[in-house]
């Protein structure tokens, strides 16, 4: 055997060529997810379309054609420079603080800043799951903090926080205590009411199954009415709580035999292997459902809970029709201003009701995304 | 088998259980038959006999996950009333091991051991771990403590079921179908841990098709069908004489 007797096609490794343009990088892609089949290319077709006739009227109204600043209606009429106006933000601008305060008193207004402020810090305590002492944040939450923003937002004379009566309460502020005090509320009454339909006592059983299907059977508006209207019929006026107070209580309520079924759901969900496992080591009933069952019922569930949460954050709209000047109603009541009387008013002030109300929702949302691919993770670690 | 100091009172006797004219029905499905069965401390009880005969509901009577209509079951002394705080009380001395494992998906293998100690037995965490380890090591998967249970192959999560029942310090060990839900080759590693936790003299009542465990463990073997105790028997009696057709037939088609 001699090497030279050897014949070789080649000498050295052929070079190695790049992928072929077609099948990687931004031209790959585009064939791929956008024209690979003639449904495919129509349906790019026709979504291209739509945005360039959305977008591009959109985009002038709220940003190039818009009017940031002004002192009145004057401002956001067409004129010369600007024959088409946009968004009239000035609008906006001007009446800010009453959209965010309502009729809150001008000097008392650093309460609502510091309940917002207390919020806040109490909900990015809880939501970042990588916070040092969760346990105390939740006691920060679900008890100081309701306490707290009742002395704060309600008032207590003798410590120097003058009296604010709910009807002077307003705009986001009652927004926020609405949709916090439902969501706060709705999760543990739903959580109680979906056990207790699951009861084995009888008496807990049918009063859990008659109050979910009773609220359930009826509109949020009805509700509220019943709450603000026939309360008082059966309660002397001296003794009938708060109407802010009387809503609260509709929307708690209402949303808890709505979370109920969620709940109920995610309980469903729950093999029976894992009670009886929970039962052997005899764990009793309340350490067996807040150790073993709901921490699992709760996780499938999650996506729906917070689905709730944000129809629930948008039903606090309804509370206008009791009296209550919840966000959306100071810009009804805003866009009405003479100052400010221009076609475009009310067009501006819907659209920044649905971006503030977007924003909080779509924040919800992302969150509760968040959330489940990190639980998902920790289960496959 | 010796019988240890008598007596039916439900005051503490010898007897870690004794169930006595033991009646259930699902409905008209008359499930148990007038089961009597007593069981000595530290006895190894092997139950078979045909699906549908009732071994599995008469073991789980034994910690009350199953309600029954008629009879009595006393156990470590305590009767089983509908007494919740009773109930807990025996429970919290008879450790189970189920056949679909039943761990609990959200908690890690060492949190599925401290778990109970903690709350139940309110061990303080650090204890608890310690505790939890000991027996992890015992079923030989210490290094799986920090991982969740689905990461586990079928015979590691049953053997980390074992441990976690162990964590409860339990007089008597339970056992439904610990290996019928295991892949063949998983088997053995879970029936080892049983014979060894045998050897320690803690008193097992197994429900199992696995005969070669039967022979090597049991002081006493039950053969169950149609609800009914058919016979009992010690392990050599049993498999070499059967008294009953019942059981022979039984054994041929095991035994093949």
């Amino acid at each position: 055997m001699v090497a030279a007797d050897r014949i070789y096609l080649r000498e050295a490794p052929a070079k190695l060529l790049p992928a072929p343009v077609a099948s990687t990088g931004v031209v790959g892609w585009v064939r791929a997810n956008l024209f690979s089949s003639p449904g495919n290319i129509a349906l790019t077709i026709i979504c291209a379309a739509l945005i360039v006739w959305i977008v591009p009227p959109l985009l002038r109204f709220f940003f190039f054609d818009a009017v940031w600043s002004g002192a009145d209606r004057e401002a956001c009429l067409p004129s010369a420079q600007n024959p088409e106006p946009g968004a009239c933000w000035a609008f906006i601008r001007a009446w800010s603080s009453y959209f965010t305060y309502g009729f809150y008193p001008l000097g008392e207004r650093w309460r609502v800043d510091l309940f917002f402020f207390l919020l806040a810090f109490g909900i990015a305590w809880l939501a970042w799951l990588g916070a040092p002492r969760r346990d105390i944040g939740a006691i920060y939450f679900f008890i100081v903090l309701p306490i707290l923003s009742y002395v704060l937002l309600s008032g207590v004379p003798i410590i120097g926080l003058p009296d604010v009566p709910t009807s002077l309460w307003g705009g986001i502020l009652v927004t926020i205590v609405v949709a916090t005090v439902g969501i706060v509320a709705s999760l543990p009454l739903g959580i109680l009411l979906a056990l207790g339909r699951r009861s084995e006592m009888p008496a807990v059983r049918l009063f859990s199954v008659t109050f979910i299907e009773f609220v359930r059977g009826v509109p949020l508006i009805t509700v509220l009415f019943m709450a603000s209207v026939m309360l008082p019929l059966f309660v002397p006026d001296r003794l009938a709580p708060d109407k802010l107070v009387r809503a609260l209580i509709g929307v708690a309520l209402f949303a808890s035999a709505y979370m109920a079924e969620v709940v109920r759901g995610g309980l469903l969900s729950i093999p029976r292997g894992q009670y009886e496992a929970a039962q052997a080591l005899a764990l009793p009933y309340w350490r067996m459902m807040a150790l073993v069952i709901l921490p699992q019922a709760l996780r499938v569930t999650l996506p729906n809970i917070v689905n709730t949460f944000i129809g629930l954050f948008k039903d606090t709209t309804l509370v206008f029709i009791v009296g209550i000047f919840d966000f959306l109603r100071t810009i009804e009541a805003a866009r009405g201003d003479p100052h400010w009387a221009t076609p475009i008013t009310s067009v501006t002030g819907y659209a920044f009701a649905a971006v503030f109300y977007f924003v909080c929702c779509y924040g919800m949302s992302r969150y509760s995304r968040n959330v489940e691919a990190r639980l998902a993770r920790a289960h496959r670690r | 088998m010796t019988n240890p100091s008598s007596g039916t009172d439900g005051e503490k006797t010898g007897w870690a259980v004794e169930i006595s004219a033991l009646n259930k029905w699902y409905g008209d499905f008359h499930v148990l038959r007038d089961i009597n069965l007593t069981v000595a401390r530290g006895e190894r009880i092997v139950i078979c006999g045909p699906s549908g005969g009732g071994k599995s509901t008469m073991l789980r009577c034994i910690n009350r996950l199953e309600d029954w209509q008629r009879g009595r079951v006393v156990v470590d002394g305590k009767d089983l009333t509908d007494d919740p705080k009773q109930i807990l009380a025996v429970r919290r001395d008879v450790g189970m091991v189920f056949q679909q494992f039943n761990l609990f998906p959200h908690l890690t293998v060492l949190e599925n051991c401290t778990l109970a100690p903690i709350w139940v037995r309110h061990m303080p965490k650090k204890d608890a771990e310690e505790l939890a380890m000991r027996f992890l090591r015992r079923v030989r998967i210490p290094e799986q403590a920090q991982k969740y249970p689905v990461r586990l192959s079928g015979g590691q999560q049953q053997r980390v079921a074992i441990a976690r029942a162990l964590c409860m310090s339990p007089n008597i060990m339970l056992f439904d179908e610990p290996t019928s839900a295991l892949d063949p080759e998983m088997v053995k590693e879970v029936l080892d841990t049983m014979v060894e936790l045998a050897g320690d003299g803690i008193t097992m009542l197994v429900v199992t098709h696995e005969m070669g465990f039967a022979r090597q463990v049991a002081d006493r073997i039950i053969f169950m069908a149609e609800g009914q105790i058919v016979e009992i028997n010690e392990p050599k009696a049993f498999f070499e004489h059967p008294q009953h057709e019942r059981t022979r037939l039984f054994l041929q088609q095991i035994l093949h």
